[in-house]
């Protein structure tokens, strides 16, 4: 039960809280056509944390999210600027900023041998969801109860809780527009929404998902469950209200069933391995999704005739 | 840790660079990266044009699993995991199942295609990452020489696999080379291609086709997290330079080979710093040299043709 409260309990919490997040915003993503846009942050997040770190020496939450929302600043400067000021194609634009950024994070972090302290570029890309732990847990089941024993919690679950907080408030004040945006962005310029207003909200809280879910659970967790779960709930319903809860709860189910697979499915197997949560977690959301495609009620495409 | 402001970092450089303290196999390697820059920045050209850059990143992460299950096939076998041919045809196998899956979610679910790209790239790159944490448990040796697959490596680099890739680039140049004509004119102008009965749907199959093969021998040496830039930057930076079509291609691959050449130089010199990383920076350098000074759309050149009208006009 310790070894549950100290080990287990915390990396469900943080693996499943970034699922959740990320899945959120994604619904949108997917609907507004930017889904590689939760690639692209992913990666360009990687040098504006790691500057970050390096000039403020702490790995403190609003250092990393003043160093992630500088280095999407940039990237939208430079994509911009590639775009109207140069004249260059919109995806090449976007494609050229994005890989050069996280180039520029890799060079980083092995010139500056940070990648020998507290990052470490195969937590950046797979995560380290393992590497929550709560000390304090100790104590036994009365550690759940203890506000003197929550304080050190690890701090991505701070983070992470911050993170959902934000962009499910946000989502859920600004639903109807999000909507209207989503599904008829020309009805919506007409009845005075800017699409790209609300696009540059999505990308905002995108990115801010990513931020707060990237140390804890790497890259490729992060652009999983941007997209897998609202992909597999857009297959299973046409209302947009029970697509973001499905979503949800297909992100929950991947982060628990990913994470006692990579936990405990060696060991019931007889084999002597160890799996990285942050893999199965998007492996699960993946078959999820293929699932949806193969049986959901609204896999089709809508017929246009 | 490398000192980049250090004179002697520069000078063993530039005597890389310029073939002088390069051993041979440094030589061997950095002519080799060239030939896959080359062909990389034509092929992107084409793919660019024809909108299979994103496919390319998909694919490029998509080739993980591959190359873990190569890995774990050829150790099965007895053989040493890290062997070439059983890595790039896994890669291989994998890339092609990734474009494949891609086409099927566009064609049979109302899901649009940048949200199929981007789910199978997630997904087969988490199937990657689970595969590889079950390679590094396993006691055998060579699972190190898999990261040179993620961000590439070109410093433990052997001659032949050098060579081999090195030929497989030339393979893909040669195959551009036959067809350019009919590919410029896909490329550039799919309309009149069609009309004048050219096969257009054939060789968008070749675009895709050359741009897997890319993908597939650049893991080594680029990494399959950031290939991709090869096949955007150069034709991104090509187009300042001229309007011609066929001339885009040729800088293209020019500014490939240069990036590609560079960022093995730095990596003989420094072999800690993953190649690919260097060679996508130097691209980037290169594509804001093109923007600020190419001779048909940089800044500089329009401001001053500008300027020079504004003279004209001006003048009594």
């Amino acid at each position: 039960m310790i070894g549950f409260l100290q080990i287990d309990l915390p990396a469900l919490l943080v693996g499943t809280l970034a699922a959740v997040t990320c899945a959120i915003v994604g619904n949108f993503l997917i609907l507004t056509r930017q889904a590689m846009l939760g690639d692209a942050v992913g990666h360009v997040v990687l040098p504006g944390v790691l500057l970050a770190f390096l000039i403020a020496g702490t790995t403190a939450t609003w250092v990393m999210l003043v160093g992630a929302a500088s280095a999407a600043l940039v990237t939208v400067i430079l994509v911009e600027f590639f775009r109207r000021v140069a004249g260059m194609d919109p995806s090449a634009a976007l494609g050229s900023v994005f890989t050069a950024m996280f180039a520029l994070g890799v060079v980083l972090l092995e010139q500056t041998g940070v990648s020998r302290t507290s990052f470490d570029v195969h937590h950046i890309l797979f995560g380290n969801i393992e590497g929550a732990i709560w000390p304090s847990a100790v104590a036994g089941p009365s550690a759940l109860l203890d506000p003197a024993a929550w304080s050190d919690l690890p701090p991505q679950i701070t983070r992470l809780a911050f993170g959902l907080l934000v962009v499910a408030g946000a989502i859920a004040l600004l639903f109807k527009e999000l909507r209207l945006v989503s599904f008829d962005p020309e009805f919506a310029r007409v009845s005075g929404l800017s699409p790209r207003w609300i696009g540059g909200l999505i990308t905002a809280l995108a990115a801010l998902a990513a931020v707060v879910s990237l140390e804890a659970v790497g890259v490729i967790l992060v652009v999983a469950m941007l997209v897998c779960p609202p992909a597999a709930a857009r297959m299973l319903t046409d209302d947009l209200h029970t697509q973001v809860m499905l979503s949800v709860i297909i992100a929950l189910a991947s982060g628990v069933l990913g994470y006692l697979i990579a936990a405990f499915g060696p060991a019931l197997l007889g084999f002597d391995l160890s799996l990285g949560a942050a893999g199965t977690i998007g492996l699960v959301a993946g078959l999820f999704q293929l699932a949806a495609m193969i049986v959901g009620p609204k896999r089709g495409r809508p017929r246009t005739a | 840790m490398t000192n980049w402001l250090s004179a002697a970092f520069w000078t063993d450089l530039a005597a890389v660079l310029l073939l002088r303290d390069a051993g041979y196999n440094t030589m061997v390697v950095m002519l080799g990266a060239a030939a896959l820059g080359g062909a990389a920045g034509a092929v992107g050209v084409f793919a660019m044009l024809r909108r299979r850059a994103l496919v390319a990143d998909a694919v490029a992460h998509a080739t993980l699993p591959g190359v873990a299950l190569g890995f774990l096939c050829a150790v099965a076998l007895g053989l040493p995991g890290r062997s070439l041919p059983f890595l790039l045809g896994g890669a291989t196998l994998a890339a092609l199942a990734a474009a494949l899956g891609i086409l099927a979610i566009r064609n049979r679910t109302r899901l649009p295609e940048d949200t199929a790209i981007a789910s199978v790239l997630a997904s087969s790159f988490a199937l990657g990452v689970v595969l590889l944490s079950i390679i590094q448990t396993l006691r055998t040796g060579g699972q190190a020489g898999l990261d040179a697959y993620l961000l590439g490596a070109t410093a433990g680099m052997l001659r032949h696999e050098a060579i081999t890739l090195g030929v497989f680039s030339l393979v893909i140049a040669g195959m551009i080379a036959l067809l350019f004509k009919e590919l410029v004119l896909v490329a550039f102008d799919s309309e009149f291609a069609r009309a004048h009965g050219f096969a257009v749907r054939t060789l968008d199959l070749i675009i895709l086709g050359l741009v897997l093969a890319v993908v597939v021998i650049g893991l080594r040496i680029v990494g399959l997290v950031l290939i991709v830039a090869l096949l955007v930057i150069p034709p991104a930076a090509a187009r300042f330079w001229t309007h011609h079509a066929s001339v885009i291609v040729f800088i293209a691959a020019l500014l490939g080979a240069v990036s590609a050449y560079t960022g093995a130089a730095v990596s003989a010199v420094h072999p800690q710093t993953p190649t690919g990383a260097v060679i996508v920076l130097v691209a980037f350098a290169l594509l804001l040299i093109s923007v600020a000074f190419g001779s048909a759309r940089g800044l500089l050149p329009r401001a001053i043709g500008r300027a020079r009208l504004r003279a004209q006009g001006s003048a009594p």
